[in-house]
């Protein structure tokens, strides 16, 4: 079953690449679809029955090379489980959707381009599905590399549009800034554990800890050393900040492709990829800090970002890449699962919201910018309420307190909550409740300028303006269903019961009921005094850990590890009352900000970025991070680079070669035809001549006498 | 004793034998009427002795008293000299035939020339050694000036002859200065008295030796006849030239050097390092200039030469080895590319002047790929099989620590390659002309052509396996 | 000193000489004349290593028919040396230069001459009492049969070569066919007719 979900929609990617002139376009459309279908049904038949014992299936031996063993293995836990149905779920929804969405696309004219889409968004499940099943870290990056490609192919899909290309090729180069992490951090591993394969790896984690590295001219400790690059790794996949220009470009390729790789499914391989090592991570508490820094930073970032942008599928954008800012944050903190809960969550909601500003910008004839949307809410009404859930969901509206909601609500509170919990009301849980204030703002800015008040913008557009087929809504309602429930079903699993989330995720403690449940008691007691240590304390316990990690869950048992002293997800559910309801109010603050600004007084924005000019223009020009680079990096490259070729490929090299071909050697060339000159005598002569020179050279060298 | 020496020198005895019965045939039957058939019958004599060496030898046996050695070594080369000799033989009657000079001599002649070649390659002693030399080389002075009518011709056979009896004295020379330290011309003799170290007499012979072979081999500086032979010998003859003799020469080059002056190895590395190194640049440099493709392939003969001879400098087994694959392969590609040249016809009178290939893809697009791997394949681009050869050299040249000679011979394959390419150019994107090359080919010339050019794509597996045998044939020479 | 001493030296000068003046001398005859001096001055060399057949041979061989050979050859072709020569003479400072090099080389070289150990044992011993032809066949069809093949198959190349490269076919003339004449039948040669008068044929 596990070959099938894996391999079903490699096959189709194949078929349909390469086959479709034989089965026709709609043939391979079908195909590919279909078997995305199949994939999805096991997928969740799986996730259903799994009881959350970690299985590893072997397929075939793929590297052998001295201790380099990498066989082609599935391996098959919680985690995984949960990927899975992330992805083919929006997957399988994503290619139904795509039958309308790519029905006609003026970009090619009379070229046939759907069975090209139809394959690449099945090669991109394959690759992910091969990331998220990889039992060892050589097959791990060759997925981790797959999906970069097919992101590259899918975002440069408009490959007559210059902006395409040149975002399809920002994205290929940011993620390989990543990928060096990454990669590095493989090598570290294999040359220190001498084993790339995951549980040679986690049993190792613990030894690696006491291990210093010597890498860059300093000594680092390995676990940590290594946990940070991987965290770089995950950073260019997961747009974290100072890696994350690509992500709004990216929004370049068809809206499809943004539900799928730029929302759900790619963009969260990084949060996968630091929960799937989360016994190395456990190891290494300065890293985790830095995670739950830089995720809380984006989370913030992103949001003031996306308070401003123009462009619907940009808003959506900032708008991702804020959330996987919370996702890190939690992932950063140790509650692996609530990471995990909210990247489920999220897939569905932000997947919801990417297909439905996809119908808004295919009933308005490929119109993004919400400038000139309006009073779609008659014309567009399923969609509207698609997007109103999509809408609810995001912001995490539900009732305080208690654990009804949509599912933005139940796994953004979550995240909340532990990161006051974590760090003890810190740094990163502001952030996060700041961007939760600024999530909702320019979540409901969006519905308001999109549905509401009077049409703006192009007459013709809007009287054509039409719902959306119902091969595209269908998709919606699917959607709808996840982003209403699946926080409410799941919460328990992830995040509400301790004892649930262990047997979830297949983590069984070692005689460490007790002791565990004192400690927790005694941290809850001691939470208020203890402000600001957490750090310090979680690395006391890693040596605690160290010297005696007998009662605790053994590194690379079930699908995560969480370290004996870790008790952030007990702490969370203790945190006040005040804490629980900050992200509600904030919610509540950004939504009549909005409505004020957009529903009440309409001329209020333009009034604000008259009076707050250069702070707006801070933010719609996105912190200026894309001129920094240019400045700071693509420029100079830039300038080496021409250096090179203009005066050192150019003059010297071949100003070089070209002396050398065009002026030396003809005239050696001709020397030589001169020196032939036919008569006997001559050749006699050079003979002589060779034979003096040989002669002289033995007599001068000597031979031994 | 003798009946065992003669069981030895079988095939040799049978070829000559088979030369002087074909030649009493020839005379009695109508003279030049016998000629094709002749032509045939010679070149499957080569076939069947080559299979004979090929699959009967075994192990190493000596004949007369040591002047007749049959080792491993000797026999891929006679092998390699048998099937090159063949070949060209049966491609060169279409020409011959074309131009009247198809007489019934041509194939005895180069019949003999190859018994010849075999006694050189066999050969335990400077006298035989001299001997095989002297029989291989008159033939080729007579074929040479074949085409008497011709000024060139002529004039090729004689300034041939002449620098050859001079190469020839040269050899004689360093041979007898050998003789005169050594006491004795069998080479076990002489590697046994270089033992104790050798006076500067001795060296002077074998320098002298070693240019007499150079001639041979047409290395720089002692390469100046080649051009001018190669461009007055009728085509056919050209193609011979740069075929079989050129491998014998270089296999004898081997024995000499290893068989004799073995033991002395740091004596003699540098002077072939040297001439390598100046016929790798000079064949490479002055063919850029040439406008006849045949003056062209005696440049890029010297060339290959002077990469043959970075395997022999080495002084190892293994460059004997890579010299020993560099040559079947130069060898191969020569006889496609010989087999093309030999078509190159314009109103049906053969043309050498390479302007005449200019968009010779249009009007012939399978030949002119099968020339363009040609080409690829002796300038060494890689993958193709030329580019092994040279690997081959290079490598034996690095691992005996003479990454100089290595680094030189990168350097003048880059240059020689323009040349190559230059051809390549002008079929695919040479100006236009108003009278192109003839089309068609012989079937002959057409099977070498593209046999010989899949060969260079097909080889690149494992080289036909060639490489072990090549390492037996080295081990038994160098030990 | 010896006369045998005396004479080895004599004929060893002589033979020297007589080479050199080959090359340098401006007369072509003179130059074969020369060579005569060569061929038989090393005849002597011969005779004294008690080798008399050889030289014998060496005087008949080739004094008495090679040389003369030359000798109607270079009457008979008219080239003009001078010419060469003129050409030559643009390199000479270069060939002497050259020439001095390697005459000093060789003087290293000789003066430092070493036999390498054992040499005296690997010669070839003189053929002591037995007789010199006798000897020679021990050597060219025993020790040397391989050799002396060869040589053989060499002069039949040579032999070749002559004939292919000067023997000419003509076509343009009438050749003389003996078999014909002789086989010829006289009653098939000649046809009556009957002419009638007035009529022609």
């Amino acid at each position: 079953m596990e070959t099938i979900i894996l391999f079903a929609p490699l096959i189709g990617a194949i078929i349909g690449g390469f086959g479709w002139k034989i089965i026709g376009e709609t043939g391979a459309q079908w195909l590919t679809t279909g078997l995305l279908f199949l994939s999805c049904f096991l997928s969740w038949i799986f996730f259903l029955t799994h009881d959350g014992v970690t299985e590893t299936i072997h397929l075939m031996t793929w590297i052998q090379s001295g201790t380099l063993d990498a066989s082609w293995a599935i391996r098959m836990d919680r985690l995984t489980a949960i990927m899975l149905i992330v992805i083919t779920t929006v997957s399988a929804l994503v290619h139904l959707y795509s039958f309308g969405y790519m029905a006609h696309d003026e970009n090619f004219g009379e070229a046939k381009y759907k069975a090209r889409f139809f394959a690449y968004l099945s090669l991109f499940t394959f690759t992910m599905l091969m990331l998220v099943t990889a039992d060892n870290l050589v097959q791990l990056f060759f997925g981790w590399e797959g999906v970069g490609l097919a992101s590259y192919l899918l975002i440069g899909f408009y490959y007559r549009k210059p902006s395409a290309n040149a975002a399809a090729i920002k994205a290929f180069v940011v993620n390989r800034v990543g990928d060096v992490g990454l990669a590095l951090a493989m090598m570290a591993l294999f040359f220190l554990t001498d084993s790339i394969k995951f549980d040679d790896i986690f049993a190792a984690a613990p030894a690696l800890a006491e291990t210093e590295l010597s890498f860059l001219w300093t000594n680092w400790n390995a676990a940590n050393l290594i946990a940070f690059l991987l965290f770089v790794g995950a950073m260019g996949k997961s747009a974290q900040l100072f890696l994350h220009t690509w992500l709004p470009d990216a929004m370049e390729g068809p809206t499809p492709v943004s539900a799928l790789i730029h929302a759900a499914t790619m963009v969260t391989a990084g949060v996968f990829l630091i929960c799937r090592m989360s016994p190395l991570m456990e190891f290494a508490p300065e890293t985790q800090t830095f995670i739950v820094f830089m995720g809380a930073s984006t989370a913030f970032v992103a949001a003031t970002i996306g308070l401003v942008q123009n462009d619907i599928k940009r808003v959506i954008a900032y708008s991702t890449m804020s959330q996987l800012g919370y996702m890190f944050v939690a992932a950063g903190l140790g509650v692996y699962s609530v990471a995990m809960f909210h990247l489920l969550t999220h897939a569905f909601f932000k997947a919801m919201l990417f297909l439905g500003a996809g119908s808004v910008i295919h009933g308005m004839h490929h119109e993004q910018d919400m400038r000139n949307y309006g009073g779609l809410r008659k014309k567009l009404p399923m969609t509207f309420y698609a997007m109103l859930i999509g809408t609810l969901a995001i912001t995490g509206v539900g009732i305080p307190l208690t654990h009804i909601g949509f599912a933005g609500f139940l796994s953004k509170d979550a995240v909340i909550e532990s990161a006051f919990a974590g760090t003890n009301g810190g740094y990163a849980f502001w952030m996060l409740v700041i961007a939760a204030l600024f999530t909702s703002f320019y979540s409901w800015r969006l519905m308001f300028l999109t549905f509401w008040g009077k049409a703006r913008g192009d007459k013709h557009t809007h009287d054509h303006a039409h719902e959306s087929p119902k091969v595209m809504l269908v998709p919606l309602g699917v959607l709808a269903i996840g982003a209403v429930f699946s926080g409410m079903v799941w919460y328990g699993s992830f995040f509400g019961d301790h004892d649930k989330v262990n047997s979830f995720f297949g983590i069984t403690h070692v005689a460490a009921a007790d002791d565990h449940g004192a400690m927790e008691v005694e941290d809850h007691g001691d939470a208020a005094t203890q402000e600001g240590t957490a750090i310090a304390e979680e690395h006391d316990g890693d040596e605690a850990v160290v010297a005696d990690h007998g009662p605790a869950q053994v590194p690379g048992q079930g699908a995560i590890y969480i370290g004996a002293d870790n008790h952030v997800m007990d702490d969370a559910h203790h945190v006040p009352t005040w804490v629980k309801v900050s992200p509600f109010l904030a919610m509540l603050i950004g939504f009549f900000t909005a409505y004020m600004f957009y529903i009440v007084n309409p001329s209020l924005p333009k009034r604000l970025a008259e009076v707050q000019r250069p702070l707006y223009l801070f933010l719609l020009n996105k912190w200026y991070f894309d001129e920094i680079y240019d400045f700071i990096f693509v420029r100079p490259t830039m300038a080496v680079g021409h250096f090179l070729w203009k005066r050192g490929d150019g003059n010297v090299i071949d100003g070089g070669i070209n002396g050398v071909a065009l002026g030396i050697l003809p005239f050696l060339t001709r020397l030589s035809g001169r020196m032939q000159t036919g008569y006997v005598f001559t050749y006699v002569f050079a003979m002589v001549i060779g034979i003096t020179v040989i002669l002289t050279y033995v007599t001068l060298s000597g031979g031994y006498n | 004793m003798i009946s065992s020496d003669i069981q030895t020198v079988l095939p040799e005895i049978s070829l000559a034998v088979f030369a002087m019965l074909a030649l009493l045939a020839g005379v009695y039957n109508g003279k030049d009427k016998t000629a094709p058939m002749m032509v045939w019958l010679t070149s499957g004599m080569f076939v069947l002795l080559a299979a004979w060496i090929g699959y009967g030898g075994e192990g190493t046996t000596t004949a007369f008293g040591g002047m007749f050695v049959n080792d491993g070594f000797a026999r891929f080369a006679k092998v390699t000299i048998l099937l090159s000799a063949a070949a060209v033989l049966l491609m060169s009657q279409d020409y011959m035939t074309k131009l009247g000079l198809l007489r019934f001599e041509y194939p005895l002649l180069v019949a003999l020339s190859v018994v010849g070649m075999m006694f050189m390659v066999s050969a335990g002693d400077l006298m035989a050694l001299y001997m095989g030399l002297e029989l291989q080389s008159l033939a080729l002075y007579v074929v040479a000036s074949l085409r008497r009518d011709s000024v060139k011709s002529t004039e090729a056979g004689l300034k041939y002859f002449v620098l050859g009896a001079l190469s020839s004295g040269l050899l004689l020379y360093g041979a007898s200065l050998t003789y005169g330290f050594a006491g004795t011309t069998l080479f076990s003799g002489i590697i046994a008295a270089a033992d104790g170290g050798v006076s500067l007499g001795m060296l002077f012979g074998v320098v002298f030796m070693l240019a007499g072979l150079a001639f041979k081999v047409s290395a720089a500086p002692f390469h100046m006849w080649t051009p001018d032979v190669y461009e007055g010998s009728p085509t056919p003859v050209t193609a011979f030239f740069a075929t079989a003799p050129k491998v014998a020469a270089m296999a004898m080059f081997a024995r000499v050097v290893h068989d004799a002056f073995g033991g002395i190895v740091g004596e003699w590395q540098q002077i072939i390092a040297f001439l390598s190194v100046l016929s790798m640049f000079l064949g490479a440099i002055a063919a850029i200039g040439q406008t006849n493709i045949k003056r062209l392939m005696a440049y890029s003969s010297i060339a290959h030469m002077g990469f043959a001879l970075m395997g022999l400098a080495a002084g190892t087994a293994f460059g004997v080895q890579a010299m020993l694959i560099y040559m079947a392969i130069y060898v191969t590609m020569n006889i496609g590319t010989f087999a093309f040249i030999l078509s190159m016809e314009r109103d049906g009178r053969p043309v050498t002047n390479i302007a005449s290939l200019n968009q010779y893809a249009k009007t012939e697009p399978l030949k002119a790929l099968a020339v363009l791997l040609l080409m690829f394949s002796l300038a060494g681009v890689p993958p193709l099989v030329g580019f092994f050869g040279k690997f081959y050299v290079l490598r034996a040249a690095y691992d005996a620590g003479l990454a100089w000679l290595a680094v030189a011979g990168v350097v003048a394959s880059v240059i020689g390659a323009f040349y190559y390419l230059r051809i390549v150019f002008y079929m695919y994107f040479g100006a236009e002309q108003d009278d192109p090359l003839d089309r068609g080919m012989p079937p002959v010339l057409w099977g070498f052509l593209v046999v010989t050019a899949a060969m260079m794509l097909v080889g690149i597996v494992n080289l036909f396996g060639i490489e072990p045998l090549a390492q037996a044939a080295a081990a038994t020479l160098v030990n | 000193m010896t006369p045998i001493v005396i004479a080895f030296y004599l004929f060893a000068v002589s033979t020297i000489t007589g080479g050199l003046m080959t090359v340098v001398s401006r007369n072509p005859v003179h130059s074969v004349l020369w060579l005569i001096l060569s061929f038989l001055s090393s005849a002597g060399l011969f005779v004294l290593l008690g080798a008399e057949f050889v030289a014998m041979l060496l005087i008949i061989v080739y004094v008495g028919a090679v040389a003369v050979l030359f000798l109607f050859v270079v009457m008979m072709l008219d080239v003009d040396f001078a010419e060469l020569k003129a050409e030559m003479t643009r390199y000479m400072p270069l060939a002497l230069l050259i020439g001095v090099v390697i005459l000093m080389q060789f003087a290293l070289a000789f003066g430092a001459w070493d036999y390498s150990d054992g040499a005296a044992d690997r010669i070839a011993s003189p053929a002591g009492e037995i007789h010199n032809t006798k000897a020679l066949g021990l050597l060219i069809y025993d020790k040397y049969i391989m050799l002396f093949q060869l040589s053989g198959l060499i002069l039949l190349v040579a032999m070749i070569g002559a004939i292919v490269l000067t023997l000419r076919h003509r076509t343009d003339i009438k050749r003389q066919d003996i078999v014909g004449q002789m086989m010829r039948d006289p009653a098939k040669q000649m046809e009556l007719k009957d002419v009638k008068p007035g009529q022609g044929l």
